[in-house]
């Protein structure tokens, strides 16, 4: 009799276990054919969009005071939920630390991710990630208190580094220390706000991460001033939306809206002016409103898609200003291919 | 407390065996006819969650097996007890998160030990000021959440001036936000073999203190192990060390550039998490103690008081020994618990077997490999704990008639 209830006991903590590591079943996540989104499907069928976010980084994705998310990577999700539902607040975010990103969206938490993240190969194809894009063009810098009088990465010799775990930034770091022959000490510490705590607290001698991600933790710092972003770049950090493997459907959907909104600035269509470019008469403005042709519905949505996301969040340009410019953020990379930047769109037909 | 199974006359006598019936009606059958109903659901819930997830990773291209073990890690890792660099496997970094749990576990449990005995029985004391203080400092610690605890003592370690600044106690030692720095010498195989001499001369003092004491079963007369065993554990050592040529460089730490370079290196986010540890499972251990020894009826000091034992000699001979058939089996959960409350270093950034184990699942995005990685070293630990502890447990366990 005891050897049964201890053989049940296992059983049932053992199916705990297996339970919370097998993604959803066989039936409800269908192996995809062609035309099958089981992402889309799901989202549809919930009538929300879960939207896997930072755990709070100015400007990029954090809770105002009222606890509304704003940010650029939020301006994203609601761009999906506009896209799919016309109604940008059926969202749920789910803040998740650089290390429990990838995780989340494999076993379906999270049905996107918005959340500065750097397309590489392994993400892209041994961890069955689609990225969707590059809404963001970036690089890896160094911040260090103005106070230690550093100038360049390369002062850093024998430096300790903070840095946040799960991220392309520790492994940038150890390949810069070893291509440039400087030995560091690190303090790897998971959660956003304990590792900039450390640096404040003097841990370490310097902070490492995107350079957005330095500009934004630097905005909210009491004195700004008194932190300085290093030069250097030593790194390429393309950051992008991404969805798992086996929809793409939804990952074309995702791809789109972002040409969309870089589309809608080249246009000139804002939110303020949108009502009035409906009746415009260039070709395809009128087919990136809906006005003609089928575009929204060869991608699975209403073809007045695009003029609703224009309506409520704005396009690239608009996003961009609303909540990079305030921390200090210029476009440098990410103005317009036309402006001499890289953001470029195919064309809408 | 007499246990029957000790007495020759009962030894055969089981319960009267009774030929199996096959039919529904003999309880053996029905009992047989329900476990093998339930390992077969068990078994076949099992095989179909495995099948699911293989194929559910399949069908997302999410790579599988344990072949990324032989890449290269490149992740950095700030303390290490063995030689570690970024380009060398994730083995290897595993390897070093693995060392670095059983380090803040190994030393926690020992400093936690001694710390909740002490504790324990300050609480039993007849001064009343000692006994209060133990009082409340076990109702503290032990209501507070244990990742609160860590999180504070590593922002009060993070709150020491930098290292320009350092506060220098002693010669030679400082300590500073980045973690104590002590003095040491530069290690050589001197220090190897003597340090060897050395471990050799415990057990030797063991074995000589066992023959001891089997003598004095024998006369009643007690001997005296401590000259031999100086001898043993300083005498013989040194004399190795001195048969090298004395190897003796201090390395003592100086402050260059950024950071203080040479000495030894206790960092903030170890020291944190071992304060944290220890202080916390002491309250429990303290408990444990405190139950132990109140388990023992107070007959027995009376006894040995009339015997002319002094106080420190009745706690030590008669009354531990047999409080410890109380405490060893809490004990050895409290020491389960703090192994596996180690793992609340990933808040503090010390980089033990969840955190590495964690990046390395971030890197490669296997995930369930990962998780089974960590499962298996904490499995294993624990049970090493647990079969070590029920060794011991048995052993002093009083031989009873
Ligand atoms: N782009 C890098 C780093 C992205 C990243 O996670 N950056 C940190 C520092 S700016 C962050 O956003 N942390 C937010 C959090 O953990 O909530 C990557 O994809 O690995």
């Amino acid at each position: 009799m005891k050897a049964l209830r201890l053989a049940v006991a296992c059983a049932v903590g053992g199916l705990a276990l297996a339970a919370t590591m097998t993604t959803p079943t066989r039936a409800q996540q269908p192996a995809p054919a062609a035309g099958n989104a089981p992402t889309m499907d799901a989202i549809r069928a919930r009538g929300t969009l879960i939207c896997g976010v930072t755990t709070g980084l100015a400007g990029f994705a954090q809770p105002d005071s009222q606890g509304v998310w704003r940010g650029f990577d939020v301006d994203y999700c609601r761009a999906v939920a506009v896209a799919l539902f016309n109604d940008a607040n059926r969202v749920r975010y789910v803040p998740t630390t650089a290390q429990a990103r990838f995780t989340a969206l494999q076993s379906g938490e999270v049905d996107m991710l918005a959340r500065n993240t750097t397309w590489t190969l392994s993400r892209d194809t041994s961890l069955g990630f689609d990225f969707t894009g590059i809404n963001f063009y970036d690089g890896q810098g160094f911040m260090v208190k103005a106070s230690t009088g550093v100038r360049t990465a390369r002062e850093l010799e024998g430096a300790t580094i903070c840095v946040q775990p799960g991220t392309t930034t520790e492994q940038n770091l150890t390949d810069w220390a070893r291509a440039n022959r400087i030995r560091f000490t690190p303090v790897v510490i998971e959660r956003l706000e304990e590792v900039v705590q450390a640096y404040v607290a003097g841990r370490c001698d310097a902070y490492t991460t995107d350079v957005s991600g330095l500009a934004a933790t630097r905005s909210a710092q009491p004195n700004p001033r008194e932190h300085t972003i290093l030069p250097d770049v030593i790194s390429k950090e393309p950051l992008g939306p991404l969805v798992r493997h086996g929809d793409q459907r939804f990952a074309d959907l995702l791809r789109w809206i972002h040409f969309g909104l870089l589309g809608a600035e080249e246009l000139g269509i804002t939110s303020a002016n949108v009502q009035q470019r409906m009746t415009d008469a260039n070709p395809e403005v009128q087919r990136m409103l809906g006005r003609s042709g089928d575009l929204g519905r060869m991608l699975g949505v209403d073809n007045a898609w695009m003029a609703n996301i224009i309506r409520t969040v704005g396009n690239y340009g608009e996003i961009f200003a609303r909540n990079l410019e305030p921390i200090g953020i210029q476009r440098g990379p990410n103005a317009l291919w036309t402006q001499g930047g890289l953001q470029y769109s195919p064309p809408f037909r | 407390m007499s246990s029957s199974a000790a007495d020759p006359r009962f030894a055969s006598a089981g319960p009267p065996k009774r030929p199996l019936r096959l039919s529904w009606g003999d309880e053996r059958v029905r009992g047989i006819f329900w476990q093998v109903l339930v390992v077969g659901i068990v078994g076949t819930v099992i095989w179909w969650l495995w099948s699911n997830t293989v194929h559910n990773l399949e069908v997302r291209r999410i790579a599988t097996g344990f072949g990324f073990l032989s890449r290269e890690a490149g992740l950095p890792i700030g303390e290490s007890l063995i030689e570690y660099d970024p380009s060398n496997t994730y083995l290897r970094a595993l390897t070093v998160g693995v060392l670095n749990t059983l380090k803040v576990a190994v030393i926690g449990i020992v400093l936690a030990t001694i710390l909740g005995t002490v504790i324990g029985i300050a609480r039993l004391s007849n001064n009343w000021l000692l006994s209060k203080l133990a009082g409340v400092y076990i109702e503290v610690i032990r209501d507070l959440p244990l990742l609160l605890q860590l999180l504070f003592w590593y922002t009060i370690l993070q709150g020491l001036p930098g290292p320009r600044q350092a506060l220098n106690p002693v010669d030679g030692v400082f300590l500073s936000n980045r973690g104590m720095k002590l003095p040491f010498i530069e290690w050589t195989a001197a220090h190897w073999w003597t340090l060897l001499a050395m471990v050799a001369g415990i057990a030797l003092t063991w074995a000589y203190a066992r023959v001891m004491r089997q003598r004095q079963y024998a006369d009643g007369q007690p001997r005296k192990v401590w000259p031999a065993g100086l001898a043993l554990i300083v005498g013989v050592p040194l004399a190795v060390w001195v048969a090298f040529g004395a190897p003796f460089t201090p390395d003592i730490p100086v402050l260059r550039g950024f950071n203080f370079r040479g000495g030894i290196t206790v960092s903030p986010e170890f020291f944190a998490l071992l304060i944290g540890l220890v202080t916390y499972t002491a309250g429990f251990i303290a408990e444990v103690v405190r139950a132990g020894i109140q388990s023992v009826q107070h007959g027995q000091w009376e006894a040995a008081q009339a015997l002319g034992l002094r106080r420190g000699e009745i706690l030590r001979k008669i009354v531990m020994p047999q409080a410890l058939r109380v405490i060893i089996p809490p004990l050895t959960s409290n020491y389960l618990n703090l192994t596996k409350n180690s793992s609340l270093a990933v808040a503090i950034g010390y980089q033990d077997i969840v955190s590495i184990a964690n990046t390395t699942l971030n890197q490669t995005g296997q995930a369930i490999e990962g998780i089974a990685i960590i499962m298996l070293v904490y499995l294993t630990i624990s049970l090493s704990i647990s079969l070590f502890m029920n060794w011991y447990n048995a052993k002093i366990a009083l031989v009873e008639r």
